[in-house]
């Protein structure tokens, strides 16, 4: 089959790119719930699985040894099912939950060591967090909400009502500073939230399932609300969901979690078109591939007789978006970088992939 | 499942068997040796213990002057505790800096308090805090009442300047919330009457006394709900504040009182109530004000002049009740309403009620007419006749309800009671007890039960505790034959709900002295008048914890019954009664803390038996000592009740296959 044999092609884009800078680099992060929880990481302890270590030690490992990094302006997604540790890891982060073991290099320097005011500090200035169930006050009004964070660290009382206003009108909020958090519907609340967090313009946004609690018309609006947001202000956003399709359409690069362990990272054309394994396989079985897939994925290499006239196109154009051109073309389709013939597409090669979405292999 | 039942279905009946097994072999033991062994003591009797207790009382009378403890620590909080009462007295009740009156006369006292209600509450309580407060003149009893909202005023500030710091440590420290918990759980447990006799060994007869006994019963819902509110705050906000690097201080200041507001509103509303129920009750020990009043009018069976005072007391009730919940529901819609242009008209209003307020408070320090209550218009004396001719007239017609009512109860259930736990052997009853508490509630409360025993023994109370313990049962009865009655009512219907919760709320909220004189009047001084005062004063709790308990119930499982065409009494009997079997055991054994509480009232409307025993040890200093040996009978008795209770309950409340 033309997709399971580009599995072990060249791997496009696994790492960070070259070009973008990393901004947090989390190694060998360990998260154990549980009495005398430190007894567990390095030990022969930590090789056992999760009902084992919980029959012999009392602990639960939400985190195991998981490292990973992201660069500046990505959108970097953690996916997982509930009960994956996805929420504690990505509270580990900003240290809600204190780490077991690891390391958490923001440009280059470990936060895990930092405490007290520099950890404060580290949160009022450099991370923002939006939170599932919003964790609003309900006893201010909806400027002064946004307007939190700035109070927390000192900022004059017109100056913080100025940036939460401009904060306000960037989400979509305006005329409604004077309402209470209980008059508004959950989206609404939402983007108070996340108004809340881009009031103190952090370096790093952390989501932690944001729009799990939104009916699914809202959830898409809030998607693209954040599609919009990232164009607009690049913020480095670490998502956390559980819900795949929302992975794939936010993320730069996906991190799938289960049982506390990373299984795969990638970018998503990667998790749906090279699976790491049958877990995340029979994960994204129901994705639509020609949706993620690139043509990258699906072309051959030119043989001999093929008429090499066609049109051009880029390795990274989705399936669907070239599917006119290459059925139309009438000869095989070329596939080109920096003038490069990388291999070409015929309709044979799209029809499979669409003929076989959701029921391969 | 099958297999799982099994084993309960067949223990269920045998234990039943056996506790059954255990009363019937108890009376015909009880046949065979009736009023053997039963340990009786006279009324004028002592024991070495009342004795020594006795001079032990004397002798920290002899030394309070010279034992460093008093000299350099309880003598000083006696003398603050004094000086912060009189002084309030000397601002609104008592004459004082050489002035035949106090320095607020009436006017100003009723303007500052309706400027209060107003500022905090609205506009309907502030009328009502006005119409209130002429009452108090209007009654004859504006001095009384002064002394009492003085003492009361005085044990809330103090209640609160402990209580909400504590409170605050409480709901941030799991540590201290767990030291403090069962210290609270005992303040509230042990009955009111009982530490006002040793509380005045240590501060002496008088306001300090008073205000010491107020605070021991008002501290804890402050506490508590204080630390229920902090401890409520979403833990999502407090996530989101920690998130955005907010210190300890700032979550506490921004995030938590706010939130916590309306809940520690609440406590201080319960906090007054609490203090004005036991400020009246003080009285034992010589607290100044209307109390007092009832205290005497009870002794000489003055049923007039005791209704005068109560309704005093009930008027002062409604209105420190109704202002502070008026204030609780404010706190969040001022909030809201306070802003921009209404904001400045409310800084109008403010400024204006205060300035009248101010004046009135000048002409009542200038001129006589206004600082002592006009005493032309008595309606006192109308109230006490009326009061007088009703309760005669009630007597005399309801004679035959009344007297058929007393009759049915006391042979019925109380003679019965009374003579197989009072002329049992000791030991008799003691192993019945063990063997009971084994039985339903398991081995660590019959220890307790052994202990308790032995103790009621050791103080030389035996026989009295017996007969204070057959009143409590009957009454404990009786309030749960209310309690479950009204109680499904209530829960079943909203319509009973909503005729029946603020019945209670006043039953609850009224000072206990206040029924005693309606109750006195139909009943006379009886036995039975000390059970209904215990029935009136305990049987709102149950209902209510009834209500709860049925309300409580799966809404699910009901809707399953009705489908499966269960009739109401089927749904009742089969789903609703035995799953709200934890809260009608909890009703149970908070009705007999309740009823046990108001033991020491009932010796003061002709119950004998432990009540007369701390009543006399109040006036006759030879029974000083056996005063103090009744009191702690009582704590036993309440505490190895309260136990055993609780015992029971959480077996009951356990689900079977549990266990």
């Amino acid at each position: 089959m033309a997709v399971s044999s580009v599995a072990d092609h060249e791997s496009p884009a696994s790492a960070p790119d070259g070009d973008r800078p990393t901004v947090l680099d989390v190694r060998g992060l360990w998260k154990v719930f549980g009495q005398r929880a430190d007894r567990v990481v390095g030990t022969p302890l930590a090789t056992l699985g999760r009902a084992e270590l919980k029959r012999t030690t009392g602990c639960v490992a939400a985190v195991r040894d998981v490292s990973f990094s992201v660069c500046r302006g990505e959108v970097f997604v953690v996916m997982g099912l509930s009960g994956s540790g996805k929420s504690t890891l990505v509270r580990c982060l900003n240290r809600l939950v204190e780490p077991t073991a690891g390391e958490v290099l923001l440009d280059g320097e470990d936060v895990l060591g930092y405490a007290g005011k520099r950890l404060r500090e580290l949160r009022r200035h450099r991370f923002g967090m939006v939170f599932q169930h919003f964790g609003l006050l309900p006893h201010r009004r909806v400027l002064d909400n946004v307007a939190f964070g700035l109070e927390i660290r000192g900022v004059k009382k017109a100056d913080r009502l100025a940036r939460a206003q401009e904060v306000l009108e960037l989400v979509g909020l305006a005329g409604f500073e004077g309402s209470y958090p209980d008059q508004l519907s959950g989206g609404m609340q939402q983007r108070v939230g996340l108004a809340r967090a881009l009031a103190v313009d952090p370096e790093v946004l952390f989501f932690d399932e944001p729009f799990s609690a939104l009916d699914p018309l809202i959830r898409r609006e809030m998607q693209n609300e954040v599609i919009r947001l990232h164009h607009e202000v690049g913020k480095t956003m670490i998502f956390i969901t559980h819900d795949l399709g929302e992975a794939l359409k936010l993320g730069d690069r996906i991190l799938i979690m289960r049982d506390g362990e990373l299984v795969q990272t990638g970018t998503p054309d990667e998790v749906v078109g090279a699976p790491a394994d049958d877990y995340v396989r029979d994960f994204v079985s129901d994705v639509p591939r020609s949706d993620v897939l690139t043509l990258r994925w699906i072309m051959r290499d030119a043989a001999p007789g093929d008429p090499l006239d066609g049109p051009e196109l880029s390795p990274d154009t989705v399936i669907r978006d070239a599917a006119r051109t290459v059925l139309s073309a009438g000869r095989p389709v070329k596939v080109v970088r920096d003038g490069d013939l990388l291999g070409v597409v015929t309709p044979a090669e799209v029809l499979e992939v669409i003929a076989g979405a959701g029921g391969q292999s | 499942m099958v297999a799982l039942s099994a084993p309960v279905t067949r223990r269920f009946p045998s234990r039943t068997y056996v506790t059954g097994a255990v009363v019937v072999a108890w009376i015909a033991l009880w046949v065979v040796l009736n009023g053997r062994d039963t340990l009786p003591l006279g009324g004028a009797q002592l024991t070495p213990l009342h004795n020594r207790l006795g001079e032990a009382a004397d002798a920290i009378d002899a030394n309070r002057d010279s034992n460093p403890l008093f000299l350099y620590f309880v003598n000083y909080i006696r003398l603050f505790l004094d000086a912060a009462v009189t002084f309030v007295q000397a601002l609104i009740s008592q004459p004082s800096f050489g002035r035949p009156v106090p320095l607020v006369g009436w006017l100003g006292v009723t303007g500052v308090a309706t400027a209060i209600a107003h500022l905090y509450g609205n506009r309907k309580v502030a009328v009502l805090t006005a119409a209130g407060f002429a009452s108090f003149g209007l009654l004859g009893l504006w001095e009384e009442s002064m002394d009492t909202l003085a003492l009361t005023l005085t044990a809330v500030a103090l209640s609160l300047a402990a209580g909400i710091p504590l409170g605050i440590w409480a709901g941030l420290s799991d540590r201290f919330n767990r030291i403090v918990t069962p210290v609270l759980d005992f303040m509230q447990t042990m009955p009111t009457f009982v530490y006002l006799a040793p509380l005045t060994l240590f501060f002496l007869i008088g306001p300090a006394s008073a205000t010491v006994a107020t605070m021991i019963y008002a501290v804890p819902p402050a506490i508590r709900l204080t630390a229920h509110g902090i401890r409520q705050t979403p833990p999502a906000t407090l996530e989101a504040a920690d998130s955005l690097g907010a210190t300890g201080g700032q979550s506490l200041r921004k995030v938590r009182l706010p939130l916590a507001k309306r809940t520690i509103v609440v406590g201080i509303n319960q906090t007054i109530m609490a203090a004005l129920s036991m400020a009246t009750i003080a009285a034992l020990i010589d607290a100044p004000g209307l109390g007092k009043t009832v205290l005497k009018a009870l002794q000489t069976l003055d049923v007039g002049t005791a209704f005068n005072a109560g309704l005093a007391i009930v008027i002062m009730a409604i209105v420190l009740d109704r202002v502070t919940s008026a204030a609780g529901r404010r706190v969040e819609t001022v909030h809201r309403a306070g802003r921009s242009d209404r904001s400045r008209l409310r800084r109008v209003e403010t400024a204006v009620t205060a300035a009248v307020a101010v004046m009135l408070v000048y002409l009542s320090y200038t001129y006589v007419w206004a600082a002592e209550f006009p005493g032309g218009a008595d309606l006192g004396s109308y109230v006490r006749r009326g009061a007088d001719a009703a309760s005669t007239w009630a007597q005399d017609t309801l004679v035959t309800y009344t007297n058929g009512l007393k009759n049915v109860v006391t042979y019925a259930l109380l003679n019965p009671f009374e003579a197989l736990l009072g002329r049992s052997p000791w030991w008799l009853v003691a192993v019945v007890a063990v063997a009971l508490a084994l039985l339903l509630a398991g081995v660590r409360a019959a220890i307790t039960a052994a202990v308790g025993c032995a103790l009621l023994v050791a103080l030389g109370l035996w026989h009295d505790s017996m007969v204070t313990l057959a009143t409590t049962l009957v009454a404990t009865l009786l309030v749960m034959v209310l309690g479950v009655i009204l109680g499904v009512w209530m829960g079943r219907s909203e319509r009973a709900d909503r005729v029946l919760r603020p019945v209670l709320d006043a039953g609850q909220t009224m000072p206990a002295f206040v029924y005693l004189v309606p109750i006195l009047g139909l009943f006379g001084a009886t036995r039975f008048t000390a059970i209904i005062a215990a029935v009136v004063f305990a049987a709102p709790v149950s209902v209510k914890l009834v209500a709860e308990g049925i309300r409580g119930v799966p809404h699910t499982a009901v809707e399953a019954a009705t489908a499966g065409g269960a009739s109401t009494w089927q749904l009742m009997s089969k789903v609703q009664l035995p799953m709200a079997r934890a809260g009608i055991t909890l009703a149970a054994s908070q009705g007999l803390i309740y009823v046990l509480s108001m033991v020491v009232v009932g010796g003061l409307v002709g119950a004998g038996a432990l009540g007369y025993d701390v009543v006399a040890g109040f006036s006759q200093h030879q029974l000083r000592g056996k005063g103090l040996a009744a009191g702690l009978a009582i704590v036993v008795l309440g505490i190895m009740l309260d136990r055993i209770m609780r015992a029971a309950a959480a077996r009951a409340g356990s689900p079977p296959a549990s266990r």
